[in-house]
C-alpha cells in the first residue's frame, strides 16, 4: 500500500533522508521510529505530496506521489506533527470547511463530521473554538481531520505527543480499531509505541534506515544470533582471519576499527574471543554486546552507538 | 470551483470573525464621511458665492468639485488600508502550519488563491458599497450625474482589485504580517508616484513610467472616462500578482 524506494532528500547541504526504502502492506500499522531529526517527519512530508523528494520514489495505492499526486491525496488521511488548526473556528466548522476541501460530496458532510466526532471522542467540545481547548483536544482534532474522509491510507506525525498516559492509551486504541480498513504509518520517539500498536516497523537515524521489517521478523532474526563488537588496537586483514578461525564463530566482518563477531545463540563465545586477543597482544579497547533485540537496537540508535 | 468556494467561505469567515475587518472598514468609512463632508460644505459654500452671479453659477459641477476629489481621496487610503486586509492570507497559514492542511489536500494551488482574492474583493466591495450610501444625500439634495459616479467606482474597485493582488504576492513571500503588509505597502506607493519620475525622464521612458503609474489610469477614471488601455493596465496588473503567488508557493515547496 505504501512503498518507498531509494527516497532520499536533501535541504541545501543537509541530507535529512538518504536511501530509504520500506513497504507497508495493505491494512497493517507500522511505526517509523527515530529519535529526533531522524527524517520521520520529512519522510512523511514526502508520502503526502506536501515536500517533493531530491531522489527516489514513493507509491501510495501503487500511484506515484510524484506523477499522480491529486490521486494520492485524495485516499491518504495527515496528521501533521504541527496540526494544523484554525484557532477562531469552532471544532465543528473546522471538521466542516475540512469536509469540504477533501472533496466529500455535499450530502454526505453532515454523516461523515458526525462519525469523526464520535470515533475520536470530540463530542464534549465540538461548539467550542478551537483556540480554547486543550492541548489533548486539539490533537484530537488532528485525528479527526486526518480520517474524516474515511482515507484508505492513515499517515500520523507522533499521534500521542504531548498526551497525558490515560488519552495516549485512548488514541492507541483508536488507531487499533482503524487496523484492517486502514493502513497506517505512524512516527514516534518510543518504542513502547511499536511494540504495542504496530505490525511492522521502520527504525531510521539521521537519515538513514536502521532496521525494517514486521515485528516477527525481526524479533525472529534476532532470535538466532548472538554477538559482540569489539575494538582493537591492532586492526587489518591478519587480525580478521584470526578471529575467524576461532571454533565456533560464524560470522566476522569490520567496519573502520571495529569488528563484529556473530554466533548461534546460546554458545557465548567470549571467552574464546578474549583468550585470542590476550594471546596474540591485539589490545583490547572495547567490547560491547551486539543488539539482540528492537530494544537493545533502538537503544543504540539512541544513544549514538550505532554498530550494525 | 466547489472548491474555491470552500476557501472563500473560510476566508470570508476569517475576516468576520476577527475585528480586521470591522476596524479596516470602520476606519474607512469614518475617513471618507469625514472627507465627504468637508467636500459638500465647501462646495455649499462656493455655490452661496456664486449665487449672485448667474454665469459662473452655471459652471458649478458637483461631479467634478466633489465627487473628483473625493475619489482621489478614497484611493489613496485604500492604499493604506488593503495593505492591512491581505497581509494575513498566506503568512498566517504559513506561521500556524495550515499550509500542511492545505497543501495535502485535492485542491490546487489555484484554487486556494483564487479563494483568498476572491474574499478579499468582497470585503473590498462592501467598503465600497457602504461609501456608496453617502451619495443618497448629493441625489436628494442635487442633481450629479450618474455615469461619471460609476465610472469613478469601477475605477476603484479595479485599482483595489489591483492593490489586492499585489498584496496577496507579498503575503505569499513571507510568514511575517508586519512585513507582508509593509512591502505591499511601499511598492504600491512606489507606482503610484512613478510618475513623478516622468517628468525629468526624457523619451521613451516618460511615456513608460506614466503608463506604469497606478495615478495616470485613475484620473481618467474619476472624471468619468472608461478607457480600454486602463482597463488592460488594471487586469495585467492583477493576473501578474496572482500568477507571481502562484510562482512563489510552487517554488516554496519545491525547494
Ligand atoms: N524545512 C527544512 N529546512 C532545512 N532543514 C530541515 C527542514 N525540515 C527539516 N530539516 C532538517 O532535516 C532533518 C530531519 O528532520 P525531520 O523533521 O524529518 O526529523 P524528525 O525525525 O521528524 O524529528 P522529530 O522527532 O524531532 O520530529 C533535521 O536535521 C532537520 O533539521
Ligand atoms: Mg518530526
Amino acid at each position: 500500500m505504501i512503498e518507498v524506494e531509494n527516497l532520499t532528500k536533501k535541504y541545501g547541504d543537509l541530507v535529512a533522508v538518504k536511501n530509504l526504502n520500506f513497504k507497508v502492506e495493505k491494512g497493517k500499522i507500522w511505526g517509523l521510529l527515530g529519535p529526533n531529526a531522524a527524517g520521520k517527519t520529512t519522510t512523511m512530508r514526502i508520502l503526502t505530496g506536501y515536500l517533493p523528494a531530491t531522489d527516489g520514489k514513493a507509491f501510495v495505492a501503487n500511484y506515484d506521489v510524484f506523477e499522480k499526486p491529486n490521486d494520492v491525496k485524495k485516499i491518504i488521511g495527515y496528521l501533521p506533527e504541527n496540526v494544523p488548526l484554525y484557532p477562531e473556528m469552532t471544532v465543528h466548522s473546522y471538521l466542516s470547511f475540512v469536509s469540504e476541501i477533501k472533496q466529500i460530496p455535499a450530502s454526505q458532510r453532515k454523516e461523515h463530521i458526525e462519525k469523526a466526532v464520535e470515533m475520536s471522542g470530540l463530542e464534549p467540545v465540538r461548539k467550542r473554538l478551537i483556540k480554547n481547548i486543550s492541548r489533548g483536544f486539539k490533537q484530537r482534532v488532528g485525528i479527526a481531520q486526518a480520517l474524516i474522509h474515511d482515507p484508505q491510507v492513515l499517515v500520523l506525525d507522533e499521534p500521542t505527543a504531548g498526551l497525558d498516559p490515560a488519552q495516549i492509551i485512548e488514541i492507541r486504541k483508536l488507531i487499533k480499531s482503524l487496523k484492517g480498513e486502514q493502513t497506517i504509518l505512524l512516527s514516534t520517539h518510543i518504542l513502547a509505541e511499536v511494540t504495542q500498536t504496530c505490525d511492522g516497523v521502520v527504525i531510521i537515524n539521521e537519515g538513514n534506515l536502521m532496521a525494517s521489517g514486521s515485528l516477527e521478523e525481526l524479533t525472529a532474526s534476532f532470535k538466532e544470533k548472538e554477538g559482540v563488537v569489539i575494538k582493537l588496537k591492532k586492526g587489518g586483514k591478519d587480525v580478521l582471519s584470526l578471529l575467524q578461525k576461532i571454533h565456533g564463530v560464524d560470522e566476522v566482518s569490520h567496519a573502520d576499527d571495529e569488528f563484529k563477531i556473530e554466533w548461534t545463540k546460546g554458545k557465548d563465545m567470549r571467552d574464546e574471543i578474549t583468550k585470542l586477543i590476550v594471546d596474540k597482544e591485539l589490545g583490547l579497547i572495547e567490547m560491547r554486546p551486539l543488539a539482540m533485540n528492537i530494544e537493545d537496537l533502538y537503544l543504540k540508535v539512541i544513544s549514538g552507538g550505532v554498530a550494525q | 470551483m466547489k472548491n474555491i468556494w470552500a476557501i472563500f467561505k473560510k476566508e470570508i469567515k476569517t475576516y468576520f470573525t476577527s475585528p480586521i475587518a470591522y476596524v479596516v472598514i470602520t476606519v474607512f468609512l469614518v475617513l471618507i464621511g469625514f472627507f465627504f463632508y468637508s467636500l459638500i460644505w465647501w462646495f455649499n459654500s462656493q455655490s452661496l458665492q456664486m449665487a449672485q452671479n448667474p454665469y459662473s453659477y452655471q459652471q458649478l459641477n458637483i461631479n467634478q468639485m466633489v465627487y473628483s476629489p473625493l475619489f482621489q481621496n478614497m484611493s489613496i487610503i485604500l492604499l493604506l488600508m488593503i495593505p492591512l486586509l491581505t497581509m494575513r492570507l498566506f503568512s498566517e497559514e504559513k506561521k500556524s502550519n495550515t499550509d500542511e492542511l492545505l497543501y495535502t489536500c485535492p485542491i490546487s494551488i489555484n484554487q486556494i488563491i483564487l479563494g483568498k482574492y476572491f474574499a478579499s474583493l468582497f470585503v473590498l466591495l462592501a467598503m465600497l458599497f457602504l461609501t456608496g450610501i453617502l451619495s443618497i444625500f448629493t441625489f436628494a439634495y442635487g442633481n450629479p450625474e450618474l455615469v461619471p459616479i460609476l465610472n469613478g467606482y469601477l475605477g476603484l474597485f479595479l485599482q483595489g482589485a489591483a492593490f489586492i493582488a499585489v498584496g496577496i504576492f507579498f503575503s505569499s513571500l513571507t510568514e511575517n504580517q508586519i512585513v507582508a503588509a509593509v512591502l505591499t505597502f511601499g511598492t504600491l506607493l512606489l507606482f503610484w508616484i512613478l510618475s513623478w519620475a516622468s517628468y525629468s525622464a526624457g523619451g521613451i521612458w516618460k511615456g513608460v513610467l506614466n503608463y506604469l503609474s497606478f495615478i495616470q489610469h485613475f484620473d481618467d477614471m474619476t472624471r468619468g472616462i472608461l478607457d480600454t488601455t486602463d482597463l488592460v493596465y488594471y487586469l495585467s496588473f492583477i493576473f501578474l500578482g496572482l500568477f507571481l503567488t502562484h510562482s512563489v508557493i510552487q517554488s516554496r515547496r519545491w525547494r
